[in-house]
């Protein structure tokens, strides 16, 4: 699983960062959450809100922080 | 009419102003000892009642706008408007400026994606000055403190100033001082999130805790510095500072408030303060206006993706239009208030 949280450095930005990094800890995922910076590969994601996460090249939530729950539902979606 | 008016009298007087919410505390103050026709006492009349009352509004807007915005993500703004040219692309940027959710951390994310789908940099400068300057929650807020009049003219010349203003920058052919990298970017297509009902109620109820968690601060500030001009600072200093008699009143406030970055929830209150101490409508409405749209922390930002000629030519553009609104204003004041 690919899951990346796109932003450029702002406070939402690290805050669904550490969410999703504490979410994939409880779910017992074990993969690396990534984290896209740079504003030419945000732009190249076609990603105009941040923050953004994006599971496996589909961008789930944008321009919000949404709730651990929500994080979570995602995350179990894309892992069956 | 004069039932109608009646009525809109009682809305505008007690469920946006919150008439009753000031006897309240008045009376409750009063109960407690406190003098309320003293300046102290007045001040803190005013900073309690003036904080309950944004934060109030502030959450039934911030929810009911929030729901709207919901359906106008920046990805579909950017389709809407490719369908325009020239003044109507410039107009149709403006008006969703006012409705696409902002924050000055997705400026520049939104800034490459609008050239990036080549729209042109025009379009793209009267969008970023609506959206900040003017959205929905201004209006209303506007509304419950300084009347209908005036709510309505502050939006209509904030839009023209955005239109003008974007067209100007076109006119000029500014696209040459953006960064290259900018220019290079390649254009995506972006995916819209399709949201449910519920998912919006959601969305609606986090945009109103991390907005009221972002702006406590700033309208803490704000009723603070009004509540001091309200009741402490004499009507003489700000008349000759603010007043109609000080020519130079507009553009001190622009000055002033260029730099400064605090949202239209802070800002309306001191607004408030200096409105009620003799500073003139169109002097305050360019505070408002200058302070929202332009401050330092976003000129930085912006910074990244342009030249210095671009910004430069921005903060000219935006600033002359400001003050050109504040001289206007003055000079038909008598039909606003």
């Amino acid at each position: 699983m690919d899951i990346k949280v796109i932003g450029s450095g702002c406070e939402d930005c690290s805050r669904l960062y550490t969410l999703v990094k504490e979410c994939c800890c409880e779910l017992g995922i074990k993969e690396e959450v990534g984290k896209v910076e740079d504003l030419i590969e945000i732009v190249m994601l076609g990603v105009m809100s941040v923050p953004a996460l994006m599971i496996d090249g589909r961008i789930v939530i944008s321009g919000m922080v949404p709730s651990k729950e929500k994080i979570k539902e995602f995350l179990e979606e894309s892992r069956l | 009419m004069k039932v109608v008016g009646n009525i809109w009298d009682i809305f505008q007087n007690q469920i946006l102003g919150m008439r009753w919410l000031r006897d309240l505390t008045g009376e409750v103050l009063k109960a407690a000892g406190v003098d309320i026709m003293k300046p102290l006492g007045g001040a803190l009349q005013f900073f309690i009642y003036d904080v309950i009352k944004i934060f109030v509004l502030l959450a039934v807007l911030i929810f009911l706008i929030s729901y709207i915005q919901s359906y106008f993500p920046p990805e579909r703004t950017k389709k809407i408007l490719g369908r325009y040219q020239g003044l109507r692309a410039n107009t149709a940027a403006a008006l969703l400026g006012t409705v696409t959710p902002f924050c000055s951390c997705s400026s520049i994310p939104i800034f490459m994606g609008f050239t990036s789908a080549g729209l042109p940099i025009g379009t793209t400068f009267s969008f970023l000055i609506s959206s900040p300057m003017v959205d929905l929650g201004s209006l209303v807020l506007l509304m419950s403190i300084f009347g209908v009049k005036i709510a309505v003219v502050y939006v209509v010349l904030g839009l023209v100033i955005a239109i003008i203003g974007g067209s100007l920058l076109e006119k000029m052919k500014m696209e040459k001082y953006l960064e290259e990298f900018v220019k290079r970017a390649p254009s995506v297509e972006g995916q819209i999130i399709e949201l449910t009902r519920k998912e919006r109620i959601e969305y609606a109820k986090t945009q109103v805790k991390s907005t009221v968690k972002k702006v406590a601060v700033y309208i803490f500030i704000g009723v603070g510095i009004g509540a001091v001009i309200h009741n402490v600072i004499p009507q003489e200093f700000v008349e000759a500072a603010l007043g109609s008699n000080n020519p130079f009143s507009v553009i001190l406030a622009t000055i002033v408030g260029t730099p400064m970055y605090a949202d239209i929830f802070g800002t309306i209150p001191v607004s408030e303060g200096l409105l009620a101490k003799g500073a003139s409508l169109g002097t305050v409405l360019a505070f408002m206006m200058s302070v929202t749209t332009l401050s330092l922390p976003s000129l930085v930002m912006l910074k990244k993706v342009m030249k210095k000629q671009l910004l430069a030519a921005f903060v000219v553009i935006t600033t002359a239009g400001i003050v050109i609104v504040g001289y206007g204003f003055n000079i038909f004041q008598y039909l606003f208030m």
